[in-house]
């Protein structure tokens, strides 16, 4: 039956193509298997968030409150001028538009938009967290985003969101008696104060740290992907025939299928397998080596906020992702996390640290397909020719969000 | 802890698994090698067992971390409780290998194990790698996936 539906439209524009000039022998066809593949890119194809066992709070409107208004605050930074909006935009698909991104100095990364990550096991380029809330932590702690520490944001806390706290989560400690600034960081003298606390009031303030990434965490699962004109085309009558997609669109998304191989890696309705690859990308000079998942699945084993910790609410059932990791294996070298495609050709610059400028060198990059500058690229140089590269590209471009 | 299947839903989820991999080849599988053996159960290398895999749930999502059991049995068919299974996998055409690290993590009785951690991040054809430590020796064997 679902054979005969698609046919119907074949027909018409067939009987249409008579009445005027014989059929395009060049027309492209789809098997069943290709039409359903293109249907799983779809954001139809997306399901639910999944449960987050490891953040007991992950889906109360009311911590979504207070980690949304935490998220826009430039309180929780060393300079006051830092909140997680600084880099990422909401306005901008929770990214910065900028190669490194800059809290209160420069890094080495380039910010990662935010919706749809939910869905994904690990985060950050080098995946080094394992849950949305773990990852919230990272940058208030890092010296060159918020640059702050632990205590200075449970003060933060206690001076102006104690009741909205104290509601999702319980009491506070007793915060009077904590330095004003203290936390495992890069800051020799919080670093100092940190150690001299009693192993008491550091877990105590340890918690309230981990609150306030579960409570950014609740927040930032409702940012879903938006619709774009490709989710629009599978769901119209048109679909698979040109209609809201052109038919250069269209031959792009045969090339993203077939001869370009992108969906190896990036699909799913998020177009992104949410792995580690070695893709060959180029370091920057100036910055440091980054070794990327190597790094990164030693981290998230190692870290005191990951899934197995004592501030993850799962059980250890519950934590397949980081119980059966692979492990940093020579594989990792220079590996980084497949980026969701959606709206992707609009945020240019694109890569790890911003490295290649616009869409169009992307493509030669994959079509090249260089030697890595550290372990083993997983690309092998693609045929395509100039046509081939602008119907990709206007493929992606199908990708961003409806204005 | 997974629910575990009955030894009924194992055998019934292993021709559903075949089948969803017989599928006729499309824009993306067309350089898959036509005479894989897609078979899942089968002897090992050295003729020591006979090995039968299959996923808990029929239905295999890319992407999504889930459960396998193993059917470990000697030379003439009798099942096998105890032994070592270590389990790899990899992408021949891609050059990479598994995107998690599964490990059998019960022996169920009657010859089966529990393989969890199993998760396979891309379409195309997958290899399953496993070398069995068992009463009659070392032993491996290899099995062909294309999802």
């Amino acid at each position: 039956m679902r054979r005969i539906l698609f046919a119907l439209p074949f027909a018409a524009i067939g009987a249409g193509a008579l009445a005027i000039h014989l059929p395009d022998p060049a027309a492209p066809t789809w098997s069943e298997e290709d039409l359903s593949l293109v249907r799983s890119l779809s954001l139809d194809a997306l399901p639910p968030v999944p449960a987050d066992p490891s953040n007991r709070v992950a889906d109360d409107p009311r911590a979504a409150a207070l980690g949304r208004s935490i998220f826009f605050d430039t309180r929780f930074s060393s300079n006051g001028k830092v909140a997680c909006a600084t880099c990422h935009l909401p306005d901008r698909q929770f990214q910065d538009d900028r190669a490194l991104s800059k809290g209160v100095s420069e890094t080495s990364r380039r910010a990662m938009p935010i919706a749809g990550m939910a869905h994904s096991p690990f985060l950050f380029w080098d995946g080094r967290k394992d849950s949305f809330w773990s990852q919230a932590l990272g940058p208030l702690e890092s010296a060159v985003e918020h640059g702050g520490d632990r205590t200075q944001y449970a003060h933060v806390i206690g001076a102006h969101y104690a009741e909205a706290y104290v509601e999702v989560f319980g009491p506070l400690p007793d915060l009077d008696v904590l330095p004003a600034r203290a936390g495992p960081v890069a800051d020799p003298a919080a670093a100092t104060a940190w150690e001299g606390m009693a192993r008491s009031d550091r877990e105590a303030v340890n918690l309230v740290f981990a609150n306030v990434g579960k409570a950014i965490a609740a927040f930032e699962r409702t940012i879903a992907p938006p619709e774009t004109r490709f989710d629009l085309w599978v769901a119209s009558r048109e679909f698979p025939g040109p209609g809201l997609l052109t038919t250069e669109e269209i031959a792009g998304l045969r090339v993203f299928l077939g001869a370009g191989g992108c969906i190896n890696c990036h699909g799913g309705p998020l177009l992104s397998d949410g792995h580690f690859h070695n893709t060959g990308v180029p370091a920057v000079p100036g910055l440091p080596e980054d070794r990327g998942r190597e790094t990164g699945a030693l981290l998230v084993r190692e870290d005191p906020f990951n899934c197995l910790g004592p501030y993850s609410d799962a059980k250890p059932a519950d934590c397949a992702e980081l119980r059966f990791m692979a492990p940093a294996g020579a594989e990792m070298l220079r590996a980084f996390k497949t980026p969701s495609l959606r709206g992707a050709a609009s945020r240019p610059p694109y890569m790890h640290a911003g490295q290649i400028p616009d869409l169009e060198r992307v493509i030669a990059h994959y079509v090249a397909a260089p030697e890595a500058p550290a372990g083993q690229s997983e690309l092998r140089p693609l045929t395509l020719d100039h046509t081939q590269r602008q119907e990709l590209a206007a493929f992606l471009g199908a990708l961003d969000p409806l204005p | 802890m997974p629910n575990l299947p009955t030894r009924r839903a194992i055998l019934a989820g292993i021709p559903l698994a075949l089948v969803a991999t017989t599928v006729s080849a499309g824009l993306f599988s067309q350089d898959i090698p036509e005479n894989l053996d897609l078979a899942l159960r089968r002897p090992t290398d050295a003729h020591h067992y006979t090995v039968a895999i299959g996923p808990v749930e029929p239905e295999v999502r890319i992407g999504r971390m889930h459960a396998w059991t193993l059917a470990l049995a000697d030379r003439r068919g009798r099942p096998i409780d105890t032994a070592r299974i270590a389990i790899d996998g990899r992408m021949p055409q891609h050059g990479h290998g598994l995107p998690s690290a599964p490990a059998v993590t019960q022996a169920l009785g009657d010859g089966q194990f529990l393989i969890e951690g199993m998760k396979f991040n891309m379409h195309g054809w997958w290899e399953i790698d496993l070398a069995i430590d068992g009463p009659a020796g070392a032993d491996t064997v290899s099995f062909n996936l294309v999802l």
